[in-house]
């Protein structure tokens, strides 16, 4: 019995292992095929990611947003939710903190940086309270919701910015420097990136979540409905009310990754044509890290040395864009296996019950 | 400026509009009918896309004229049809997370296009612009009837009769034929069409390929009338919204048709609003977000039940009894 | 069929059975739930394949790999839970899967044409046109039927068809069996019901424990007979042996009334009382409102009229959490759906109703070194295996795992602790060791209430036997002063016609 325990939980751990690696090996087929060298591109993406302090910077930029989004879909994951609504939570946290940073220019910069951040949250937690209320109440799926709030999202927050706070190009004015996230040090440090403090307020995020999750009454719950609802609700707990709350929390989490863009990445926001994208790479980043804090933070660093690593590709004349594939087909591989263990699961549990 | 005359604007603008989501969507109800949950529609449009472009860039070399973008068009659909079966090995034979698999699709195919774009166009990150694309044209005799003509036979190109005919024939197949009562009974109770004999996997393979054959068109038709060339952002949120289509459309291809139509009515009112009086004076962003607004309204019951096939998204295990 | 068997994993559901039916009867299978009847006419109706045995049909030996082949061979089957697409019509689901063409598309018109005249033949009485959805149960029904006869079946089966139907519609149906008999059709009614197989069978084939035991001319039996067979007499073991000493009353529940989504009442003005130091069992077959009834008192379920007192506070229509909090506990009969959270740990499922009460858990935050001392008490003194405190309940057997949600729910030492079918799917050692704890709770003076479909246990353990049918408790008796006949007759509603083996004397202290 304790043999099969342990390697339940080992073959856990090794299925996020298996598809990076398988979709590192189809990545490499692909470039064999079309006449590349894989050997040299993955070497070079190595190199840039680790061994150059201005790369190095950049790829924890681009981390730190992508942190708090996996944390945003692996906590509703958790919860037995499906938040596609990354992308809009986002969009909405980065033009509330930015709005806030601009309107709070005298507060030291010990509260304005909280205060800012905790309005994206609210934000964000916001968006995520319009499809958590929806499905609890009318059995709306979050899928259809939480994107359809997407593109909500992405068009009003252009029509703010447009008629409230417009400044020349397209975007809105520049924060004060007592909302910014950036400083000097860091940017010494890495040779003229633009890595900024964000780093800690996800961090922190990566542990709020993991203790939320794990050491309170209210996250005892929400794994219980979001593992079964029946049983929860025969255990006299409150599974709409669940629904509702788990939604409003991964909501903050976006709309906190999007705060740590305009206050730490850009020290703005523009227009947006388009979505970020961090929103569905966080899907990817959840799956990946099994959504666990701690996977959700390495995960993420994968994909931030990919992506960023992937613009050295481009010198040995590889379109960066193979990133993007093999990105894609690590979440396909993913996905896929979760079927493998959940079939084993099934079968296990066919067993119990004749 | 006369009512016919913004009539005039506006329906040409609609159905351009339109189309491709018609298509995809005609390609969701397959899919959805027979119990698979597609919100991969978005990649199967971007698969189509890049072949529109791609194709009609290649059967123009080859001297085939203005009969590019229509074959275009044909290898499109196969494509995607072709495309979708990851989604339905992963889906029916697999048993995945419909969505999950969905999503994946959707990287998948913007990796997997975007990168074929650079490999074959000297890392450049679109495509050219097509020569022949398929024109907004007047239908010939038709378009000289009185008051009708002028509204509904100008300037409308010709994939969007096709577009509404097949909604017709879709309608048709679905509720007329033996195989669109099958389909959609392996959506609504496939333990009952099991005890009727009825192949339940077979159908729902059927149904997703169709989608992604319908959702090639729609990509490969948006690149060919609208925008001429393909690239990363080519296609973005045209999926979705054909999804959200489907849904206001009650499942139904009439319905999707209607949806899709006022979802193009919707966008064209955004950008011919300038030059209509009255709409002036709204801002852009209600008619942005008004097909978004409304899908989550009508989902929510406010507009009509919008009840989705019984089976959907749950993976059929045969002989659980 | 011929010494058919079919096993399951770690189950016999048919262990060398023989049925043979003849042309123009009505033959009925009889056992009761789990018996392995409904597996028999799988069988036959070639949804599950046999692991040994014979098939002859018509004479000709026959192998049956799927529901087409069996149409073929004229076995329809008109099942217990319907196999009909709500929206489409009557029409369209008879259809399914066999559509008259014209041309391309489906001949509606010769279609309609047809149903209507197989169901002028039958007497069968539907709307060719009504959507599923839009008809009563009855009519369901008889569509189910029209589409074995749509498909040419001169066998069909019959599975628990009175289960869901009114009075009414079950003499309906009774009619329609004798006029398709008339034309030459052949039956097998598969029912636990005695009063429907002394109404309309020619003969009855006992199932029992995955064995056939008899074959009798109904006409040379009776309904005390075949109970008994159905039933039969085994092994005995817990009994409660001691004196019965009830307290006052614990639950009292007065003319309950509850609907379920059609509106039809499936709690019919019920009363029942529960006394302190007592088990009182409900016995009854599977559907008659016994599952309703307990998630009515745990406040699973609306109730739209009468009242439930516990301890003589009013507890109708309260919050789950608030009954539990106010003495009440739950053995739920679906362990894995409703009992545990499979994916959490032993530890942690031990508090799935307490975790948020000290000493588990202090200003909102868990105390898991609390939760573990208490799991690891519990699953001693509960002798429940499993590696750890940590190990996912999923991983433990069914008999563990039942155990564990026993600890739990009788730990809480709850006034009164429901069981619902607490021995399901367990063996000889986990059903003993129940019901031994369900006697402790009767002894320190608690009320227990014992729901069961297996008539041993409830005969066993309980003080007074209460059966429900039809949404009531028709009558309540002494299991000492009764017997495993009269049971049965009461469960299949055959009313008592005469005796004083009540225990209401009891009820007029």
């Amino acid at each position: 019995m304790r043999n099969l325990m342990k390697s339940n939980k080992l073959s856990n751990a090794l299925i996020p292992v298996i598809s990076v690696l398988l979709g590192l090996i189809a990545g490499a087929v692909i470039m064999v095929i079309s006449g590349y060298n894989p050997a040299s591109a993955y070497w070079s993406i190595f190199q840039m990611v680790f061994m150059d302090p201005y790369y190095a910077g950049e790829t924890f930029v681009t981390m730190i947003p992508l942190i708090l989004s996996g944390l945003s879909v692996a906590f509703a994951f958790r919860t037995g939710l499906f938040n596609i609504g990354v992308e809009g939570q986002l969009l909405v946290g980065w033009l509330a903190s930015v709005a806030a940073a601009l309107a709070v220019p005298d507060l030291p910069k010990i509260l304005a940086i909280p205060f800012c951040i905790l309005v994206a949250a609210v934000a964000g937690g916001l968006w995520g309270f319009i499809p958590g209320l929806l499905k609890a109440r009318f059995h709306v799926h979050e899928v259809i919701t939480t994107i359809m709030m997407n593109y909500i999202a992405l068009h009003m927050t252009n029509a703010i910015i447009r008629n409230f706070l417009f400044a020349k190009g397209e975007h809105t004015p520049v924060i004060p420097d007592n909302a910014s996230l950036s400083s000097q040090f860091l940017t010494d440090l890495t040779t003229g990136s633009r890595l900024h403090w964000g780093i800690i307020v996800s961090l922190i995020g990566a542990f709020v979540m993991w203790f939320l999750l794990w050491r309170t009454t209210k996250g005892f719950e929400l794994r219980a409905v979001g593992y079964n609802p029946d049983a929860s609700r025969y255990a006299g707990m409150n599974v709409n009310r669940n629904i509702i709350i788990s939604l409003v929390i991964a909501g903050a989490f976006a709309g906190a990754a999007g705060s740590t863009l305009g206050l730490g990445t850009y020290h703005f926001m523009t227009i947006n044509g388009d979505f970020t994208g961090i929103g569905f790479d966080g899907i990817a980043v959840a799956l990946l890290g099994l959504n666990t804090s701690f996977g959700v933070v390495l995960a993420a660093y994968l994909f931030a040395a990919l992506e960023t690593g992937g613009i050295s590709m481009q010198s040995l004349g590889i379109p960066n864009d193979l990133v993007q594939v093999i990105i894609a087909l690590i979440i396909f591989f993913v996905a896929s296996s979760y079927i493998i263990k959940w079939a084993m699961a099934r079968l296990k549990k066919g067993g119990e019950v004749s | 400026m006369s009512l016919m005359q913004i009539l005039e604007i506006i329906i040409p603008s609609a159905v351009l509009s339109a189309t491709p989501l018609i298509f995809t969507a005609l390609g969701g109800v397959f899919s959805e009918r027979s119990g698979v949950v597609n919100i991969g529609l978005e990649g199967l449009m971007i698969i189509g896309a890049f072949v529109g472009a791609v194709f009609t860039i290649w059967f123009e070399h080859l001297g085939l004229g203005a009969a590019s973008p229509w074959l275009s068009l044909v290898v499109a659909a196969i494509c995607g049809g072709l495309f979708s079966l990851l989604h339905a090995l992963a889906c029916v034979t697999f048993r995945a997370d419909q969505t999950v698999s969905g999503v994946a699709i959707n990287f998948l195919a913007l990796g997997l296009t975007v990168f074929l774009v650079k490999k074959l166009f000297q890392g450049s990150g679109q495509t050219p612009f097509i020569d022949y694309r398929i024109d907004k044209a007047n239908v010939p005799l038709l378009h000289d009837i009185p008051i009708i003509g002028p509204l509904f036979f100008s300037h409308i190109a010709y994939t969007s009769y096709v577009a509404i005919i097949f909604s017709f024939l879709v309608w048709y197949v679905i509720y007329k034929t033996p195989f669109g009562l099958r389909l959609r009974s392996v959506g609504e109770h496939p333990m009952a069409a099991d005890t009727l004999g009825i192949n339940v996997s077979r159908m729902r393979y059927i149904g997703v390929v169709l989608s992604g054959a319908f959702g090639g068109i729609g990509g490969a038709v948006y690149v060919v009338t609208i925008a001429t060339n393909f690239g990363p952002t080519t296609i973005s949120g045209q999926g979705f919204l054909a999804l959200a289509a489907m849904i206001f459309g009650k499942w139904n291809p009439i319905g999707a048709l209607g949806a899709a139509l006022f979802f193009g009515f919707a966008q064209s009112l955004s950008i011919t609003g300038e030059s209509i009086p009255l709409l002036k004076e709204v801002p852009s962003v209600y008619l942005l977000i008004a097909p978004y607004v409304l899908t989550i309204l009508a989902l929510a019951g406010f507009v009509g039940r919008a009840e989705a096939p019984k089976a959907i998204g749950i993976p059929y295990i045969k002989g659980r009894r | 069929m011929r010494h058919i068997r079919k096993e399951f994993p770690g189950i016999v559901a048919n262990d060398d059975i023989t049925l043979q039916v003849e042309k123009g009867e009505i033959h009925a299978l009889l056992g009761e739930n789990g018996a392995g009847k409904s597996t028999l006419m799988n069988v036959l109706f070639g949804l599950y394949q046999p692991d040994g045995g014979e098939i002859w049909v018509k004479g000709q030996k026959v192998k049956i790999t799927g529901p087409n082949v069996a149409g073929d061979l004229g076995i329809g089957m008109v099942h217990q839970h319907f196999m009909l697409v709500d929206k489409f019509t009557v029409t369209e689901n008879i259809i399914l899967g066999n559509e008259p063409r014209s041309g391309v598309k489906i001949d509606l018109k010769n279609a309609r044409k047809r149903v209507k005249e197989l169901s002028e033949k039958y007497g069968l009485n539907v709307d060719p046109d009504q959507k599923i959805r839009d008809i009563s149960v009855g009519m369901q029904q008889r569509v189910e039927i029209l589409k074995t006869l749509y498909r040419g079946a001169d066998i069909l089966i019959f599975d628990e068809p009175t289960a869901v139907l009114t009075p009414h519609e079950i003499q309906e149906l009774i009619n329609i069996m004798k006029r398709l008999v008339n034309e030459g059709k052949s039956i097998i009614l598969i029912t636990h019901k005695l009063k429907e197989i002394m109404a309309c069978a020619n003969r009855c084939t006992v199932i029992r424990r995955g064995k056939a035991i008899a074959t009798v001319n109904v006409s040379e039996t009776n309904p005390q007979k075949l109970a008994s067979m159905m039933v039969g007499r085994d092994v005995v073991f817990t009994r409660n042996e001691e004196p019965y000493n009830p307290g006052k009353d614990v639950l009292v529940i007065k003319d309950l009334v509850v609907e379920d989504a059609r509106k039809v009442k499936v709690i019919d003005h019920l009363n029942l009382t529960v006394k302190g130091g007592e088990i009182l069992g409900i016995a009854g077959v599977d559907g008659n409102g016994q599952t309703e009834l307990i998630e009515a008192i745990t406040g699973l379920r609306k109730v739209s009229g009468g009242t439930i007192h516990l301890n003589g506070k009013d507890i109708t229509n309260d919050r789950t959490r608030r009954i539990t909090e106010k003495g009440v506990s739950h053995i739920p009969e679906d362990r894995h759906k409703h009992g545990l959270v499979l994916d959490f740990s032993i530890g942690d499922n031990m508090v799935l109703e307490t975790y948020y009460q000290k000493p588990f858990a202090r200003g909102g935050l868990m105390r898991f070194d609390e939760i573990k001392k208490h799991a690891q008490r519990l699953i001693k003194e509960f002798d429940v295996r499993t590696p750890s405190v940590d190990t996912p309940a999923r991983a433990l057997s069914g008999g563990n795992q039942q155990k564990a949600i026993i600890a739990r729910e009788v730990d809480r030492d709850p006034d009164l602790l429901i069981a619902s079918q607490p021995t399901r799917g367990l063996d000889v050692g986990a059903i003993e060791f129940i019901h031994k704890r369900l006697i402790e709770q009767r002894k320190k003076g608690k009320a227990v209430l014992l729901v069961s479909l297996e008539l041993d246990e409830i005969m066993n353990i309980s003080d007074r036997i209460a059966v429900i049918y039809d949404g009531k408790i028709i009558d309540i008796l002494n299991p000492r002063e009764t017997n495993e006949e009269e049971i049965g007759l009461l469960m299949a509603g055959h009313k008592l016609t005469g005796g004083t083996h009540h225990a209401e004397s009891h009820e007029k202290q």
